[in-house]
């Protein structure tokens, strides 16, 4: 059931409402939602600055836009890595055939079990499962390699950031490392950075590098981690690593990811160290272009 | 007694044919502790949820002169037992020395309770008495207490008068860019926010870029005549060198932790902050207060440093704010949401930690802040968010965070927006600092102060930055 109301009650948008002839003047416009004026500082800033207002709520469309940044970052970390099809992928490619002398990647999953035992247990993250503790076990013992790399791929807290950034992190990786003896590329489900030791350890290997999905954010959901370690052993801090950090398009782009890893690989080989006392110098050749440095406008 | 078989355990509790028994203190005190993560991480959790109540009913019954003779950190191995013991005021304590944790939650909910009242008690509760009684408290009774316990604090302008809420306006950049810290400055300040601090988290943490960023905020401040204080969130012995370089710092801080091994970790001591406490009083930079200090806490951080000795880590956690009322800080902020699911892995676990920290602070004494916030890779969003920020609002929280959007883009977390604090101001009558409030109205921010409205209109004495940095456009 619904009331018919005469067209004529109903106050019209573009007209102040009501008109009486002794009302004080309106000079600003009265809309539900408010602009700001500093609105176009956006463009100097990833912040959500000057979204305007509402009274003084979030207007509803910065409101659903901030909904599906969080949105996007959840599923980043609850939706499964599919290792399968990842290291599918990786096999088909040219540049992977020769690098990684057509062996197949290992799968492995560390003790947690599922997602929730992972993000209480940061423990379980850094150990492998027994079966994947045998499957490495078993092949170090049925090859006599000695490795001079372990590249170890986990999941971390953001599948997404690994399922994007893995194939062409590591395409550019591999233009820089030749004649290095790799190991086979291992991805770990449900892992944390250390359980990358754990497989250094067990593959006999002189150096992990692990790839990781990082902690989400809203304007970075797919943000990829490198960590490194030399003689990697189950028990090490992250003294011991070496970082780099904010891997994907909108970040450190691939080229240059791959040129600060492959510094610290071979700064990690010839120094037989890594941690603390490794430093990344792989910026000490450039230049900074000091007139292009940022201002304070709200003074001068 | 000898041949007991339950002798191992100094609390006992029969209920029917069964024995519940607790190993000690410390181990009463964790089983009582409501269910959270990280204590069933650290191995102190209750096993069950009868064993939770059963604790809770032990705990109760336990007299507060115990935690004065039984230290559940070693005295000679912690500077903060010693430092919680040798400061105890027995006088003070004479209030409340005759009841148990159980008696001593009737008497805070009680009238004998008065603001006054619980103002004289302060040097006579320790850090575990707050603690042991917050564990039988409901959220409710929390936020009572908390609210009858009034800290006023003052650097440039004066914090925590009753019906005021401060915020920190965090204008964090992921790559500390002037431009884009000052955006986020300006977004802030004209969304009426900033009153407690305006606290930056370097994203670059040495002496040299702390320097740059306490003198841009300095410029600011002094520009638009900002009664407020400034602060770089870098380590203290950063701080200190700032100072001996002649940088212009308002409010020192550090990140605490409650065992002294945490602090360890941290790479300070006490003796570190008495130098730093110092330093910054010599400056005299205080207009209407000398309230110095600014300390940040959180659930969590002594098990994450492995320096939880045992206990569950809200005890661990309320002895940090000892560490914090020795330097009687300008503002204390638990950083509630920020460590992650292995140690508050909910919205529900999020919200009753950040209740607990208000009260244990606030009945210690303590300027007591909150950052409302989660990560995540947390079982939360901004619903809990408004809900945590809407319980303590009414609890009279001291300050909350203001960022824009609630999106932190440095530090990759969510807490309080611009538009949050306001909210808050409304639905509950919450007014800035009174001298910051004053300073929004003459400014022209504010249109209507009683009610929070803002202005249309941009603010006349922003035009001309504004202008520069966008060209006149809007």
């Amino acid at each position: 059931m619904s009331q018919d109301i005469p067209k004529s009650d109903i106050p019209k948008p573009d007209k102040p409402f009501p008109t009486h002839p002794h009302a004080p003047l309106i000079t600003e416009k009265e809309e539900p939602v408010t602009e700001n004026a500093w609105r176009k500082l956006k463009a100097f800033t990833d912040a959500r600055v000057g979204l305007g207002r509402a009274g003084v709520s979030v207007p509803t469309k910065h409101l659903l836009a901030f909904q599906l940044a969080h949105a996007q970052a959840i599923d980043a970390v609850h939706t499964q890595l599919d290792t399968d099809a990842l290291s599918k992928a990786l096999m088909e490619q040219d540049w992977a055939k020769n690098w990684t002398k057509n062996c197949a990647p290992l799968l492995l999953h560390s003790r947690a079990t599922d997602r929730a035992t992972y993000l209480q247990r940061p423990d379980y993250g850094r150990r492998l499962d027994d079966e994947s503790a045998h499957q490495l076990d078993e092949h170090r013992d049925s090859t006599s390699q000695h490795y001079d790399l372990a590249i170890v791929v986990i999941d971390g807290l953001s599948s997404l950031a690994v399922e994007q950034n893995t194939l062409p992190f590591l395409q550019a990786l591999s233009d820089h490392i030749n004649g290095w003896n790799l190991a086979p590329i291992c991805f770990v489900k449900q892992g944390r950075v250390a359980i990358g030791d754990d497989v250094c350890e067990r593959l006999n290997a002189k150096c992990v590098l692990v790839l990781i999905g990082e902690r989400p954010g809203l304007s970075s959901p797919d943000s990829l981690g490198l960590y490194l370690t030399w003689g990697g052993k189950v028990g090490y801090t992250d003294a011991y690593r070496n970082c780099i950090s904010n891997v994907r398009p909108a970040g450190l782009v691939y080229q240059e990811a791959a040129r600060k890893a492959f510094y610290l690989l071979n700064e990690a080989r010839s120094l037989k160290l890594s941690g603390v006392k490794l430093k990344d110098r792989s910026d000490d050749d450039v230049i900074v272009d000091t007139s292009k440095e940022s201002k304070n406008f709200l003074i001068s | 007694m000898m041949h007991n078989p339950h002798s191992a355990f100094q609390f006992r509790h029969v209920v029917g044919e069964r024995t519940f028994g607790f190993v000690d203190l410390a181990d009463l005190m964790a089983k009582a502790t409501p269910a959270r993560s990280g204590d069933r991480l650290a191995g102190v959790a209750a096993e069950s949820a009868e064993e939770r109540a059963i604790a809770q009913m032990t705990l109760a019954d336990v007299p507060l002169k115990r935690f004065l003779e039984e230290a559940l950190v070693p005295y000679e191995e912690d500077e903060i037992t010693r430092l919680i013991l040798d400061d105890h005021d027995k006088n003070a304590f004479s209030l409340i020395s005759h009841l148990t944790v159980g008696g001593f939650r009737d008497w805070l909910l009680s009238d004998l309770a008065t603001s006054e009242v619980l103002t004289t008690l302060r040097p006579g509760v320790t850090p575990e008495m707050a603690a042991a009684v917050s564990k039988i408290m409901r959220n409710q009774d929390l936020i009572l207490v908390a609210k009858k316990c009034h800290v006023k604090t003052a650097f440039r302008n004066t914090i925590g008068l009753p019906g005021h809420l401060s915020t920190r306006l965090q204008p964090n950049h992921p790559t500390d860019d002037l431009t884009g810290i000052a955006a986020s400055m300006l977004d802030g300040l004209l969304y009426a926010c900033g009153d407690a601090v305006i606290g930056i988290n370097p994203a670059t943490d040495n002496v040299q870029q702390a320097t740059r960023l306490i003198k841009m905020m300095d410029e600011v401040i002094q520009h638009y005549e900002i009664p407020t204080q400034s602060c770089v969130l870098t380590h203290v012995t950063n701080t200190i060198e700032c100072i001996e370089q002649g940088a212009p710092v308002d409010l020192v801080f550090q990140s605490i932790g409650g065992t002294q091994a945490t602090n360890d970790s941290f790479g300070f001591n006490l003796a570190t902050l008495a130098e730093a406490q110092a330093a910054a009083l010599s400056l005299n930079r205080g207009t209407v207060g000398n309230n110095v200090m600014y300390f940040e806490t959180g659930q969590g951080s002594a098990l994450s440093a492995n320096a939880n000795h045992g206990l569950d880590q809200q005890t661990c956690e309320a002895r940090a704010y000892a560490v914090a009322r020795k330097f009687n800080p300008l503002l204390v902020n638990t950083v509630v949401g920020f460590i992650g699911p292995e140690y508050l892995y909910d919205g529900k676990e999020i919200t009753r930690a950040g209740l607990e920290d208000h009260f244990c602070g606030k009945l210690l004494g303590l300027p007591m802040g909150c950052d409302v916030c989660y990560t995540n890779h947390a079982e939360a969003d901004q619903n809990d968010m408004d809900n945590l920020l809407t319980l303590l609002g009414v609890a009279g929280c001291t300050f909350v965070m203001g960022i824009p959007g609630s999106d932190d883009i440095m530090l990759n977390y969510q807490t309080t927006s611009f538009h949050d604090a306001l909210y808050a101001r409304r639905v509950l009558g919450l007014k800035p600092a009174p001298e910051f409030d004053a300073w929004l109205a003459k400014m022209e921010i504010f249109k209507n102060n009683e009610q929070f409205t803002l202005n249309h209109k941009l603010p006349d004495a922003f035009h001309k930055s504004l202008n520069r940095m966008i060209g006149g456009r809007s």
